[in-house]
């Protein structure tokens, strides 16, 4: 862990030069020293981040975190009182590169939806960069078949099901062939059904057509289960930025470890806890002994000498 | 008369169309750029603009005839009682109604759209015909009050045209005289005219603003 200079932040940035399958990979997109102020409030203050290509990152926050703001400046899309990015080896000018924001795609967590049809809406960033219509119309349906709503081709935006309109705000981004996809809370809005299709879909597309991804969500769920990498942003820090599985296991302070564990609480029942750690039924399992289980794994935490969340010095792998 | 209506009509339609035109020049961008940007005073640059909204008319020809006036600023272009001076008059009293009601119909989008349209990757000039496109209803409702307003306004026509004969008369005009006269029946065909003409503009008006598939 090395600390930006200039910074007495412990842990700020996390990240080791492997991606998620611990393979060194090449810098897509470098972030340094993004401040933004507004209202005389410092929302943002992000000493360095790095977007590795093929990556998905994750960004991880409380209402409020900056988690938005975070994701306006990647896209260049707002001007920070400092910081620069470098995008693919060439600098990036804020809130006035069109070329940038040419070769990335962005999703609201509303649809946004633009009042014409379902092709229209799809087709509008292709149209804004000059592409030819046969080539449009080839792309659109593309991505209109993978996303399951080529059948709402010709429909009006306005006639559109919250869960159909967010498929096409997905498919409006994914035609533009981002070198950088941006995702901003895309399932918030849509119901628990219509959200664990749609993530299922988009699973099955990451697979399918590889892309770098940056997810902004306050589901944690969400985030473990899309993101190679896991950011957890508070109060517009980037506390701790690592392999998802390491974040999850090993928060380096308290504060993260409050994120990660408030989550898995919810997801299944505590079964036993002692001086800070919680072992947790997930429901995954066969069930049977699970008490006498959760002591071993308490005893083999204890033993491989986890870190206490109030202690700085990171923590000791929780494979 | 009926040769004098249909030369009173036309001059009419010619200067409240030159000025609704000339008005959503200039108050289209004016109202864009109100509505997008955010600075210290645009609170004061609204207010003022919601009180041109409100502009008496006859104000508006006192302001325009100090400047054409013989001795006044502009007195040398001899503007003074031609449709010209009417022209302006009117754009004086529509683009802040123009202004205005941009300003309030991009408002009333998603404040995320525009970031939404760069995000695509739309152009400056991109992003804001998008958006004028997404306002259409509110912005033809702006072209529909600017024509309106200047199309039924008399005094600033009065003013700064002169009702003269064959040269500045329009509908209004005439009616005001014809009445003044006792010419009733005269005033009630004028009046008929004016209506009718209102009716059909803003007929047009609104089966553009009403059609195609609506959010």
């Amino acid at each position: 862990m090395t600390p930006a200079p200039g910074t007495a932040d412990r842990g700020t940035v996390a990240d080791r030069a492997t991606n998620g399958a611990g393979r060194p990979a090449s810098t897509l997109l470098e972030v340094r020293d993004l401040v933004v102020t507004r209202a005389n409030r410092r929302i943002l203050a992000v000493d360095e981040l790095t977007i590795r290509k093929g990556e998905t990152l994750a960004i991880v926050g409380p209402n409020g975190a900056g988690k938005s703001t975070l994701l306006l400046a990647l896209a260049g899309l707002l001007r920070p009182d400092r910081g620069s990015m470098v995008f693919e080896g060439a600098p990036v000018v804020p809130a006035r590169d069109l070329a940038y924001r040419r070769r990335i795609g962005l999703v609201f967590p509303a649809p946004l939806l633009l009042s014409t049809s379902v092709f229209g809406n799809v087709a509008a960033g292709l149209r804004f960069r000059g592409v030819g219509a046969a080539e449009t119309r080839d792309r659109v349906e593309h991505w209109l078949e993978r996303l399951a709503i080529a059948h709402l081709r010709d429909r009006p935006a306005s006639q559109l099901s919250s869960g159909e309109a967010q498929r096409t705000s997905l498919a409006r981004a994914l035609v533009l062939d981002p070198h950088l996809l941006l995702l901003d809370e895309p399932f918030v809005a849509l119901d628990g059904t219509t959200r664990a299709q749609l993530l299922d879909d988009f699973e099955r597309l990451r697979v399918e057509a590889p892309t770098t991804l940056v997810l902004v969500t306050h589901h944690l769920h969400e985030a473990a289960r899309l993101g190679d990498r896991l950011a957890i942003l508070l109060e517009g820090r980037i506390r701790q930025c690592d392999v998802t599985e390491r974040v999850m296991t090993s928060p380096v302070d308290a504060d993260v470890a409050a994120i990660v564990q408030t989550e898995a609480r919810v997801r299944g029942h505590i079964v036993a806890t002692e001086d800070g750690l919680v072992v947790v039924d997930t429901g995954a399992g066969s069930g049977r002994d699970v008490e006498e289980r959760a002591r071993r794994l308490l005893d083999a935490t204890r033993a491989s000498g986890r870190a206490a969340p109030d202690d700085d010095t990171g923590a000791a792998g929780g494979a | 008369m009926s040769s004098d209506l249909v030369e009173i009509t036309l001059l009419s339609l010619a200067v409240s169309g030159a000025a609704t035109l000339i008005s959503l020049l200039i108050g289209l961008p004016i109202g864009t750029w109100l509505a997008l940007s955010r600075f210290r005073s645009r609170h004061l640059v609204l207010s003022v603009v919601n009180t041109g909204m409100a502009l008496p008319p006859v104000v508006a020809g006192l302001f325009i005839a100090l400047l054409l006036w013989r001795s006044g600023i502009l007195g040398g272009l001899g503007l003074m009682y031609t449709p010209g001076a009417m022209v302006i008059a009117e754009v004086v009293i529509a683009v802040p109604v123009v202004t205005g009601l941009t300003v309030a119909g991009l408002g009333q989008l998603d404040p995320q759209l525009h970031l939404q349209l760069q995000g695509l990757g739309a152009s400056r000039r991109q992003t804001v015909w998008w958006l004028w496109r997404e306002a259409r209803l509110p912005l033809l409702a702006a072209v529909m009050a600017a024509f309106g307003s200047v199309i039924s306004e008399v005094g600033a026509a009065m003013m700064v045209g002169g009702n003269i004969a064959h040269e500045t008369r329009v509908l209004t005009t005439s009616i005001v005289l014809e009445t003044g006269r006792g010419e009733f029946g005269n005033a009630i065909v004028l009046g008929l005219v004016l209506l009718a003409l209102a009716f059909i503009i803003n007929g047009i008006l609104t089966w553009a603003q009403q059609r195609g598939p609506r959010r």
